[in-house]
Parts: structure tokens; C-alpha cells; sequence
């Protein structure tokens, strides 16, 4: 019995079933993403999973099972206490106490299983994009990338390939049935009789003319060039940060823009630029977690932010060969004297960027409430009137956290899905 | 027997597994068990959960069923809804059992008695599984079904070899002949038999073949026939062999689900005995360790409690009931055998004249050789364990406004009782009957499906989908109807 072994799987790698779990969310995807894309409650600042219920119908494994309420049952329980031999027992509609069988056949209500962020952001992000990306790209200098396009017989010897000639070569000896050096040595080990030392002589003659390798045989590596599109871009993210931006307010604002960030980074990595532009009365440039968690006030000039924009265009990403965006978030409540050169700083600023996302965050009350007059700023007002001119500014009206999802995806939506 | 620990508190490491295995061997010499080469690893929690997904089988292949099984298992144990099993033990040889990093030696020590010896014994001694199943080359089997699914999904996408799953395992139940004795699985005969397979069965689908003149002797006798010629109650390996539209590589998975559920077969069959006879045995080697001295009196508290919560049987009208509890039941009933062996009342000799007296292990060691749960129930449930359990018997029939009860645990129910629970172990009791019964393969190429009504119990209604996936797989219009001459539904 001492006939055993012990062995450490620790170090095996884990994620078995991370195939399994990537087809099961391929399978559930249909309810998936419309779970997702229609719950307005998900919250893409919650690191852990999210739970997501899924309907039993689309993932049930079905078999060929009894239907627990027809026909007749026999069932052997457990824990008698007064029950006698022909004793009835109402049935209570409300109540399977009896239990089902012999524990078998157990149904399976709704299946509410976890997914964790990436797999969230993945489903979430999967059908959005920049608008008008490829705009300018014919227009940008392209760059030429070599690759690798097979072989050919000729070019300089560096890029002879070897294992390649070498494979010719081993076909070629192959096929002309060069004598083996190993034959040769096993005759010539043999007994000297003129038979033999014939056979050897024309053996040797045979490998002499069979080269072992041929410039034949000679393969080069190709190569071609391929042209990149260039598809830079860069995404401007505003915020206004001024002290009447309620606490309600930043949060609504910095979920947009964890959005539009979280976003960017997941569809196209690294061929985005982000800039982060704060501003109140005066605009700075940021870096990211300055951005999310950094605290300044201040009155508020929304052309602080734009001209701050403007100018780091002009410095670092020309009109002709960056597509610009711009998604912008503020309560909407400038300084009255500002609105002249904010809409100045617009009619600058439209004409030459893909797309401007205007977002407002309004104080909650509803628009449409009948005991309020309408809340909309003067700068909403200006913008819904750019709006018609420029088919690049699109506005949108926050209230609630709750709409950013919905609303975030309606911005990036392709205009044909819409 | 001068012993000194194997282990003290709740610290392990590899020598002290090697160890307990060595004096867990030992005492399995006084039960006289007969085990596979044992194989312990040693595994994570994570492992774990991978293990429980793909239905314990260390290999699998992939389909997104199991991603659904490991997110469940998975998020009821973040939640603490669930404990991972103790243990998880495959019907191989050498036989492999996992242990869990995370338990203490005491843990380890109950799994390697349960798992490494009791499991293991019956693995290799029960019929079904002697006749159903050969260990020896299961691991082998998983891995090459594993990289043949692969290659299908490389070379016809996934999507189709999922379909094509979903299918087959909606069937899985039905790819077994429950009244006829298989042959094992072997891979290399498997291996061999799969090209000859591939070609004869191209053959015999290829209308070309159809157009050559036939020889009239041979026609008359297939005109004749109703096909199949008897009836079919191993659907899968039917539409594996008689499909009119599936691909070779197609029925080959059809017969890696079928040979898998052939696998599972007798662990079906035998829940209550196989984790009843590993309960009985850690439960004598762990009382053994501790009389021996080699586990402290801290190490047997903890077991006690690990083993009473698991082997404990809620009652009826209990929250916590869901039916019998196979360890329990399975438990009780080894114990049963021993006590009826040894110290036997007047009403044992009455019911077990010939067990009585009797050596007990080699009582034991008989029944796991030669009884699935429904025979075990039917030859070795006894009145004192009937009182012990307070068994009765509720009749629901579906169109009463109450239920009866039928038996209570008294000299009249005794054999009532028995009886109806061996009864429910069987699988026709669980699991329906359905069968082939005619495939107008000359005609319309339809194929009828009869379920056999027993107790006026009706199909619920899942009977459709699988009825649709049959339908995929045979190409064309599918009846289903009952054998009392009720139709259900074509689905075409």
C-alpha cells in the first residue's frame, strides 16, 4: 500500500477555464450586452465584479426531464414525526415542501453570475468609436513600415536565408540521390574486389558532380514596403472645475470622463493622445490623476479653457495631420461677460475638429418640470445655436449619474446605428 | 501498535502527506482494500474551482457550459454560499486525488482516507465500474477528445462545434444503453477504428453508393425491415451512426459525448454506495489514527466536526432539505451491515439470515463488488435503520388536492419503504426513457422518438429544444410521441 505519489500542481498554471469562460460570455453576449448597455446603474469607478443576471432561457442545458407535476409520485422522506398509514395531507400550493423525487431533477431559476471590470468595459466599449477618425489621414505624412513577403532568387547575400537554401539543398541531394559519404565509407571498409572498388570510384564520381549546395538552391529573404495609415489623434478632455460645480456635479463630470478615457485607451490604445484642460477663471493642462483627484476653484471662464485648448493646438498637434476632439463638461454657468469670447474661441475651435462634445450637467431639476422656468444656460443657448451650423458640436443635457452610461454611449455610437 | 504523530496543529507539509498516506495504507490493510496506485496532488483553490467546472475530470475539452458551471461554483464560494469539496477523486489508474493547499492536516488526512483509499477501493472493485469503465486509459482518452475538439473548432470554427456540443449533450443521457453491457473505452483501439470509421461511414451517406445496382436478395430483406429493427434507446450513438447529414468529424464528437457519458455511467448509479463506502472508510481510519495514537485529540475534534457536517440528513419538512443525502444514507448503511454482522438483534436474523455472523469487512467488501445503489437499498436497507431515518411514504398523484401517505416506518412499511427507495434510485425513476423507435430512411427520412410513460408522468416542457437539437443533428423532420399512443410534436 505504500505504492503512491505525491505531486505539487501549485505551480500549474491556473485560468483553466478562462476558454470556457470566454465562450460562455461569447454565448451570453446577446443578454449580455443588453443587460449592460441598457442598465443605467453600472458604475465603471467600482473596481469589483459586477453581478449580471442573466434569463434562465438562453442558457439552459435542456434534457429530456419529467414534469414534476404530472403523474404519480412515490417519494421516500425522512423525519416522520406523527404521520400514520392513510393519512392525506392538503397540498399547499405555496409550498414544495415535499420536495422533488429523490432530490433529482432540480430546476434552475435565474442565473446571476459575475463579470469582472475588463470584461464590463469590453462589452460596454464594443460597438463605440471616435467619429470621423480616418478625416485627415490622407493628408498626413504616411509612414512606411518592411515586412516580410516570402523569397526570391536574387538579392544580396545578407539576406540569404539559410534555412530555406538549406532545405533546397537537402531536396536537391535528395532527388539526384547524392551518394551518402557513410556508404562509401562502408564499402571501402568491405573486402577489395574490383567489383567493389568500380562501385566506389563511380560512387565518388557521382558525389563530385552533386554539390552540396548550388547556387540553385539559394534563397533570399523579400522584403516590401507597406504604407501605414496614419491615424493620430488627439482627445481634449475639459473640465470645468469652478466653485459652482457641486460635489453631484465633479462626480457626474469625472465619470464622463473616466469614460472617455477608459474608452480611448481600451479601442485604441495608444494611437489616441489624451490632454486633460482644467479650468475655472483661468485653464491649465493637466496629467491624469492631477485631473481625477486633484482640488483648485475659482470663478469661471469657459475661453480659459478654450483658448487653452487653441493654443496647445497650434504648439504641439497641427490642424493638418492630427484629428482633434474635443469633449468638454461644465455646469454651463460662465460669467456672463465671458460669453462673447467663449462663442468667439467655438468659431475658431469647430471648424477645424472632428468632433466637440458638449456636455452640460444641469442642477437635476427637470426640464420639463411644469413648476420651474427652464434652467438652460446662456452657454447651452449658444452652443444649441453652433449646433445647427456645425455638424461636429453635439450637446448633451446631464442631470443624473445614472445617464452617463446611456448618454456616453449615445456620443460614440456610429451615426448610422443611431 | 507504538505510534507517535503524524502531524500536530494544523500545519502540513510534504512529508507529512507521504507519511499519512503510508499509515492510511496501513489501516486499509485491516479493510482489506484493494486500491489503484494512488496519485495525490497537491492543488489551489483556484485549481479547485477549474476542476469542479469541467465535471472533475482533469482534462476537458472546451465549451462554454463549463464556463457557465465554474462562474456559478465560483461565485458561490466568493460569497460563502459554498465550501469547495473536500475532495475530488478520478476513476483512473493510477488514481489521481486533489488535495486543497488552503486545508490543514487534518483535512488532508480526511480527504487522503476518503478519497485515496475509500473512492479509490470502489473505483476498482465495482462491477459497474469494471464493466463500464477502464481507468487505465481515461486520461489518455480526455486528452486526445480534448485536442480533437480543438482541431474541429480550428478547422469549422467554433461556433459550429458548439452548436454541435450543445446538441450532443442535451443527449448525453441518451447515449447510453441502460440494458446492455458495453465495451470499455480503450484509446488505442478507439484510435484505430476512428479512420476505418471515418471512411465506411462516408461510405454509407454517399449517394453515390446509392445509385450502384444492388443485389436483389439484399433489397428484399431491407424493404422488409422497419428500421432500426429494434428500438433505440442510445439516441447518440443512433444519429453517430444513421445520421443522413452529419459529417464524419461531426458523429466523431457525437461519440466522444456518448463515450463520456458512458464514463459517468456508473457514478450515477452508484452515488450513494461509492461516497457511503468512502465515508465508512475514512471514517474507520481516521477512529483507527486516533487509537493508535498517530492524530491528537485536536486533529479527531476537528474531523468529528468536518464529518458531521457533511454526513448529516435533514428532514422532510426541514429548510434544508433537498432529498436524501447520499453520504449519509450511504454511511448509515455500511454501518448498518456491520452492526447486522456483528452484533445482530432477533428481527436482523429474521431479514439478513445470511449475513448475519458473518465476517463484517468481507460483507462490506462484497456489496461494493456487486451492488449499484438500487440493488444495495433493495438487499441491505434494514428496519432498524428504516426507524432510525423515520422513513415514510408520501404518494402525490398530480390531480389529488393532497398527498397520502402510503407507509410510515412499522412492521407493515418496512418492505414498502425498501422497496420504493431502492425504486427511485433507479434511473428510470430520474430519468426518463426515450428511444428511436423508426427512421423512414427509404422515404421522408423521418425519424420518430417514443417516450415511455411510466406513472401517467408527463415530459416537462425542455423535451422541445431537445427535441430541436435531435432535429439538427438527423437533418430531418423529428416526431416525438408516447408509448400510449399520445403525439407530441414534428419539429421540422
Amino acid at each position: 500500500m505504500t505504492d503512491f505519489i505525491v505531486i505539487d500542481r501549485r505551480k500549474n498554471p491556473t485560468g483553466k477555464n478562462l476558454p470556457n469562460r470566454q465562450r460562455f460570455i461569447k454565448h451570453t453576449k446577446k443578454w449580455l450586452s443588453d443587460k449592460i448597455k441598457k442598465s443605467p446603474h453600472g458604475d465603471i469607478t467600482d473596481q469589483g465584479d459586477k453581478d449580471i443576471g442573466i434569463p434562465v432561457d438562453g442558457i439552459n442545458e435542456p434534457k429530456f426531464d419529467y414534469d414534476y407535476d404530472s403523474g404519480i409520485w412515490d417519494k421516500v422522506l425522512p423525519g416522520n414525526k406523527e404521520f400514520q398509514k392513510g393519512d392525506q395531507i392538503e397540498k399547499d400550493k405555496n409550498n414544495n415542501g415535499t420536495g422533488k423525487g429523490a432530490g433529482h431533477g432540480q430546476s434552475e431559476d435565474d442565473f446571476v453570475f459575475s463579470i469582472n471590470r475588463e470584461e464590463y468595459l469590453d462589452i460596454l466599449f464594443e460597438d463605440l468609436e471616435l467619429p470621423d477618425l480616418v478625416k485627415k489621414t490622407e493628408k498626413a505624412t504616411t509612414t512606411w513600415q518592411t515586412v516580410r513577403a516570402g523569397f526570391r532568387t536574387w538579392g544580396p547575400p545578407p539576406s540569404i536565408d539559410i534555412l530555406r537554401s538549406y532545405k533546397n539543398s537537402l531536396g536537391r541531394r535528395f532527388a539526384l540521390a547524392k551518394p551518402l559519404d557513410k556508404k562509401i565509407e562502408d564499402l571501402e571498409a568491405e573486402e577489395e574486389t574490383e567489383e567493389i572498388k568500380l562501385e566506389i570510384e563511380e560512387l565518388k564520381r557521382k558525389r563530385k558532380f552533386i554539390p552540396w549546395i548550388d547556387p540553385l538552391d539559394i534563397r533570399y529573404r523579400k522584403w516590401d514596403k507597406v504604407a501605414i495609415p496614419n491615424t493620430r489623434a488627439v482627445m481634449f478632455c475639459l473640465m470645468d472645475v469652478s466653485a459652482s460645480m457641486g460635489e453631484k456635479e465633479k462626480e457626474i463630470a469625472k465619470r464622463m470622463f473616466l469614460l472617455v478615457y477608459e474608452f480611448l485607451y481600451r479601442k485604441y490604445k495608444k494611437k489616441v493622445q489624451i490632454e486633460f484642460v482644467k479650468h475655472t477663471d483661468e485653464a491649465f493642462l493637466c496629467d491624469e490623476h492631477e485631473f481625477f483627484y486633484g482640488t483648485v476653484s475659482g470663478g469661471t471662464e469657459i475661453s480659459s479653457g478654450l483658448r487653452k485648448i487653441s493654443d496647445t493646438i497650434r504648439e504641439q498637434y497641427p490642424v493638418d495631420s492630427w484629428n482633434l476632439y474635443v469633449v468638454q463638461a461644465t455646469d454651463g454657468d460662465n460669467w456672463t461677460t465671458d460669453n462673447i469670447a467663449t462663442q468667439d474661441f467655438l468659431l475658431k475651435l469647430l471648424p477645424i475638429v472632428q468632433y466637440y462634445v458638449y456636455c452640460e450637467i444641469s442642477d437635476g431639476i427637470s426640464k420639463t418640470d411644469f413648476f420651474y422656468e427652464v434652467t438652460l444656460t446662456s452657454v447651452w443657448e449658444i452652443m444649441k445655436n453652433l449646433e445647427r451650423k456645425f455638424s461636429s458640436l453635439v450637446t448633451i443635457a446631464i442631470e443624473d449619474v445614472n445617464e452617463v452610461i446611456p448618454k456616453f454611449r449615445d456620443i460614440f455610437l456610429p451615426k448610422k446605428e443611431k | 501498535m507504538a505510534s507517535k504523530l503524524l502531524f500536530d496543529g494544523s500545519d502540513w507539509n510534504f512529508e507529512t502527506i507521504s507519511n499519512t498516506i503510508i499509515a492510511c495504507g496501513e489501516i486499509a490493510k485491516e479493510l482489506k482494500l484493494n486500491t489503484y496506485k494512488n496519485q495525490i496532488e497537491v492543488i489551489t483553490s483556484e485549481q479547485m474551482l477549474d476542476a469542479y467546472a469541467s465535471v472533475g475530470l482533469p482534462i476537458m475539452y472546451k465549451h462554454w457550459s463549463f464556463g457557465k458551471r465554474f462562474s456559478k461554483e465560483k461565485d458561490l464560494y466568493k460569497q460563502g454560499k459554498r465550501g469547495l469539496a473536500y475532495e475530488i477523486v478520478i476513476n483512473s489508474d493510477p488514481c489521481i486525488s486533489y488535495l486543497m493547499e488552503e486545508n490543514t492536516a487534518c483535512t488532508q488526512t480526511l480527504v487522503i482516507a476518503h478519497a485515496a483509499f475509500g473512492h479509490n477501493h470502489f473505483f476498482k472493485n465495482n462491477y459497474l465500474f469494471r464493466q463500464w469503465t477502464d481507468a487505465t486509459s481515461i486520461v489518455d482518452y480526455l486528452i486526445f477528445a480534448k485536442n480533437y475538439i480543438e482541431q474541429c473548432e480550428e478547422k469549422y470554427g467554433e461556433e459550429t462545434v458548439r452548436e454541435l456540443l450543445d446538441g450532443a449533450h442535451a443527449l448525453m443521457m441518451n447515449g447510453i444503453d441502460r440494458a446492455k453491457r458495453p465495451t470499455k473505452l480503450s484509446l488505442t483501439k478507439e484510435k484505430q477504428k476512428q479512420a476505418e470509421r471515418q471512411a465506411y461511414l462516408q461510405e454509407t451517406v454517399n449517394d453515390l453508393w446509392r445509385t450502384l445496382p444492388k443485389s436483389k436478395k439484399e433489397k428484399v430483406i431491407k424493404d422488409d425491415n422497419i428500421f432500426p429493427p429494434t428500438m433505440q434507446e442510445n439516441i447518440l450513438y443512433f444519429l453517430e451512426k444513421h445520421s443522413p447529414k452529419l459529417e464524419s468529424w461531426e458523429r466523431e464528437v457525437l461519440r466522444i459525448v456518448r463515450k463520456l457519458s458512458q464514463y459517468f455511467y456508473p457514478q450515477y448509479q452508484t452515488k450513494v454506495m461509492n461516497e457511503g463506502w468512502a465515508s465508512f472508510t475514512h471514517y474507520y481510519i481516521m477512529n483507527r489514527l486516533w487509537e493508535t495514537g498517530q492524530i491528537n485529540e485536536g486533529s479527531m475534534l476537528e474531523f468529528l466536526q468536518l464529518h458531521t457536517s457533511v454526513l448529516w440528513q435533514p428532514e422532510f419538512d426541514s429548510p434544508y432539505y433537498s432529498g436524501m443525502n447520499p453520504y449519509y444514507l450511504g454511511f448509515e448503511m455500511f454501518h448498518d451491515i456491520k452492526r447486522i454482522c456483528t452484533t445482530p438483534t432477533e428481527e436482523d436474523r429474521e431479514w439478513f439470515p445470511n449475513i448475519v455472523d458473518k465476517n463484517w469487512i468481507d460483507v462490506c467488501l462484497d456489496a461494493v463488488a456487486n451492488y449499484r445503489d438500487e440493488s444495495f437499498i433493495r438487499q441491505f436497507l434494514s428496519p432498524t435503520l428504516i426507524r432510525k431515518l423515520k422513513l415514510f411514504i408520501v404518494t402525490d398523484i398530480s390531480t389529488a388536492d393532497h398527498y397520502t401517505v402510503n407507509a410510515i416506518h412499522d412492521s407493515l412499511g418496512y418492505k414498502i419503504i425498501r422497496e420504493q427507495l431502492a425504486n427511485s434510485y433507479e434511473i428510470d425513476d430520474w430519468c426518463p426513457q426515450i428511444a428511436v423507435t423508426k427512421a423512414d430512411i427509404k422515404g421522408t427520412r423521418e425519424l420518430s422518438i417514443r417516450y415511455k410513460r411510466i406513472n401517467g408522468r408527463s415530459l416537462n416542457q425542455s423535451w422541445k429544444q431537445v427535441a430541436m437539437y435531435i432535429h439538427k443533428l438527423w437533418g430531418y423532420p423529428v416526431n416525438i410521441e408516447t408509448d400510449d399512443g399520445a403525439f407530441l410534436g414534428t419539429v421540422q
